[in-house]
């Protein structure tokens, strides 16, 4: 606490990271408040994980100032490090060794003394919940438990700032929710930053969110703001059994309905639409009027989140869905500069493409993986 | 420093690998130590420079994984982030080949003790030849460190620090056909000329000065590689 200035824990002035010709954070600048939970936002490739391996002293800027604590990374590298505790994308996890061994090993690196050390592995692995995993070898671990290991491993030493890239990847809905709350709680002790492409854990756990695309901040504000500003549509999935173009003018003739897509048909008498519609009026029951006065069955209805693409869109384009296939190209390109992590590559080339249907397919797909892979563990 | 050798040296014996490697070389060096047996010779620096040449094949792999299988593990990220400086990181890697060649160089006394107990040795020889031994085994590991620390393939980093040590190895023999400056550059990086005296049982300074220099040229240019991919990439 020694080396805090004012309530800033970390100031990052004019950070510039060139690769070659491309720059892959350019002239970011931010500050963030002790005890706040900053959400890091933004497609594949805009910069998220260069940015907080600079700040965690991994990689070096070509350009700015990063100060932890009031401490320059550059010229203070130790005092910067000993305060922060980093949990990479990859979990840095050796799995030839036990969670315990693991630990302690930890421990060992960031220099936790021999007296509080028994104390701090037995909190740390109550509060990550693998107590009952310590005599396992990292490698015979599911993927949500390695997870865990790696956030224990990041917790060690109590470091003022925490810095955890997509925390929540390959965890169960059970263990997301509980890592959600692990991560607010930790908030209320120390300073965070947390990467994800998730919009619904910026608005669960953090208090402010940076959106960065290509470098550079196209946002920040609170979620709440960030909603209000960019969240005025909400989207609706319709399955209707009736005449397709019949049933997309009476969509369309609804008051408060901006837009009506033919998502997909299912056979000749049932039909998938995209609805959308202004966010203060709720045009679910008109619908089901209308519909039924021609007695046309609503098969059902869903509702769809608002993604990180639109708002980003939003943010971006200020609400120009014709730039969204631009957006696409542009990303992939961004891509191959950070090829060093084909999980995210593969992803964000679904991205662009896929609606948000498809994307909450997806998470739930690799949620069921994770969850199987536990019922292993166990 | 401490934590990362610890670790190392642990993983060493955790893993087949170190138990493998010493089990190699004490079936090889005892073939050799045959040749004493058979002909009744207390004379064990022949078979100590035939224990070097193997060297030449364990060291690559001894030392192929130490820092290529960090990188590739992600694993280097959770070192260069905490508060423990690149220099300590490698400095307790290389400390950690060493000791296992120690621990290896250790189990093969065996056959001096055996000659002791029964010949009569020249005990200056014996002590020069094993001294030579380990410090050109350290010379060794540092080039395989530094290999090492060139890719993230452990394959790879183990067939660049065999080309590296055969090189080094034939530099004398390659200097014999050579005159002039060339001949004595080639001198200068042979490792196996310095060893010559040692087994000689001659301890002279320069080449244990020669020895350790050459030790730390290899792991300061390892620090110097890892410090330069922070710079330049991800």
């Amino acid at each position: 606490m020694k080396g805090a200035r004012g309530n800033n824990m970390i100031e990052i002035v004019n950070l510039t990271k060139n690769y070659g010709q491309i720059k892959a954070v350019d002239n970011l600048n931010f500050t963030v408040e002790k005890g706040e939970i900053l959400g890091f936002l933004g497609p594949n490739g805009a910069g998220k994980t260069t940015t907080m391996n600079i700040i965690t002293g991994y990689i070096s800027s070509s350009e700015g100032t990063v100060k932890v604590c009031g401490y320059d990374i550059l010229e203070n590298p130790g005092e910067v490090k000993k305060r922060i505790g980093y949990l990479p994308e990859q979990p840095p996890l050796y799995m030839d060794m036990t969670v315990k061994d693991y630990l302690n090993f930890a421990c060992d690196l960031k220099r936790v003394d021999k007296k509080n050390r028994k104390s701090q592995i037995y909190d740390i692995m109550e509060l990550v919940k693998i107590t009952h995993v310590k005599d396992r070898l990292i490698k015979n671990l599911s993927k949500g438990y390695k997870q865990r290991v790696g956030l224990a491993q990041a917790l060690v030493g109590a470091p003022e700032v925490l810095i955890l890239d997509e925390p929540t990847v390959g965890l169960d809905p059970q263990q997301i929710i509980e890592i959600r709350k692990l991560i607010k709680a930790l908030g209320k002790e120390h300073t965070i930053i947390l990467s994800t492409h998730i919009l619904p854990e910026v608005s669960a756990v953090c208090d402010r969110v940076v959106i960065i695309n290509k470098g550079k901040i196209a946002a920040i504000d609170t979620p709440e703001n960030l909603n209000r500003k960019y969240g005025n549509t909400s989207k609706f999935n319709i399955r209707v059994s009736g005449p397709k173009n019949a049933i997309k003018d009476i969509l369309s003739g609804i008051y408060g309905v901006k837009k009506v897509e033919v998502r997909s048909e299912m056979d000749s008498n049932v039909t998938d639409f995209l609805v959308e519609a202004e966010k203060d009026i709720d045009v679910r029951k008109p619908i089901f009027f209308e519909l039924a006065k021609k007695e046309y069955p609503i098969l059902e209805v869903k509702s769809v989140e608002m993604s990180l693409e639109d708002i980003f869109i939003h943010v971006v384009n200020d609400g120009k869905e014709e730039v969204k296939e631009e957006n696409k190209e542009d990303q992939e390109n961004s891509d191959t500069v950070e090829n060093s992590n084909p999980s995210e590559d593969s992803a964000s080339q679904e991205l662009p493409a896929s609606e948000d249907a498809e994307l909450s397919e997806k998470e739930t797909g690799s949620e069921k993986e994770a969850d199987t892979d536990d019922k292993e563990v166990e | 420093m401490l934590a990362v050798f610890k670790r190392e040296f642990k993983a060493y014996f955790n893993s087949p690998i170190a138990y493998i490697l010493i089990g190699l070389f004490m079936l090889l060096s005892s073939y050799f130590f045959l040749s004493n047996l058979s002909t009744q010779s207390a004379d064990f620096n022949n078979n100590l420079s035939s224990m070097s040449f193997l060297l030449l094949f364990i060291v690559p792999i001894l030392t192929m994984r130490i820092i290529a299988e960090e990188r590739k593990n992600g694993t280097e990220v959770m070192l260069i982030t905490s508060p423990v400086s690149v220099s300590k990181i490698v400095m307790g890697k290389y400390l950690a080949s060493v000791s296992v060649f120690l621990v290896m160089t250790a189990v093969s006394f065996i056959f001096p003790i055996i000659i002791i107990i029964f010949g009569q040795p020249a005990m200056a020889k014996l002590i020069g030849g094993y001294v030579g031994f380990i410090l050109l085994g350290c010379a060794f590991i540092a080039i395989g460190v530094f290999a090492s620390s060139l890719t993230e393939s452990q394959v790879v980093a183990a067939v660049i620090s065999f080309v590296i040590l055969l090189t080094m190895w034939i530099m004398d023999f390659l200097s014999s056909f050579t005159s002039g400056l060339l001949a004595k550059v080639l001198d200068w990086f042979s490792l196996y000329a310095r060893y010559v005296d040692f087994s000689e049982g001659i301890l002279s300074l320069s080449p244990i000065i020669y020895y350790l220099s050459f030790c730390f040229i290899f792991v300061f240019l390892t620090i110097r590689i890892i410090e330069k991919r922070r710079w330049s990439q991800g």
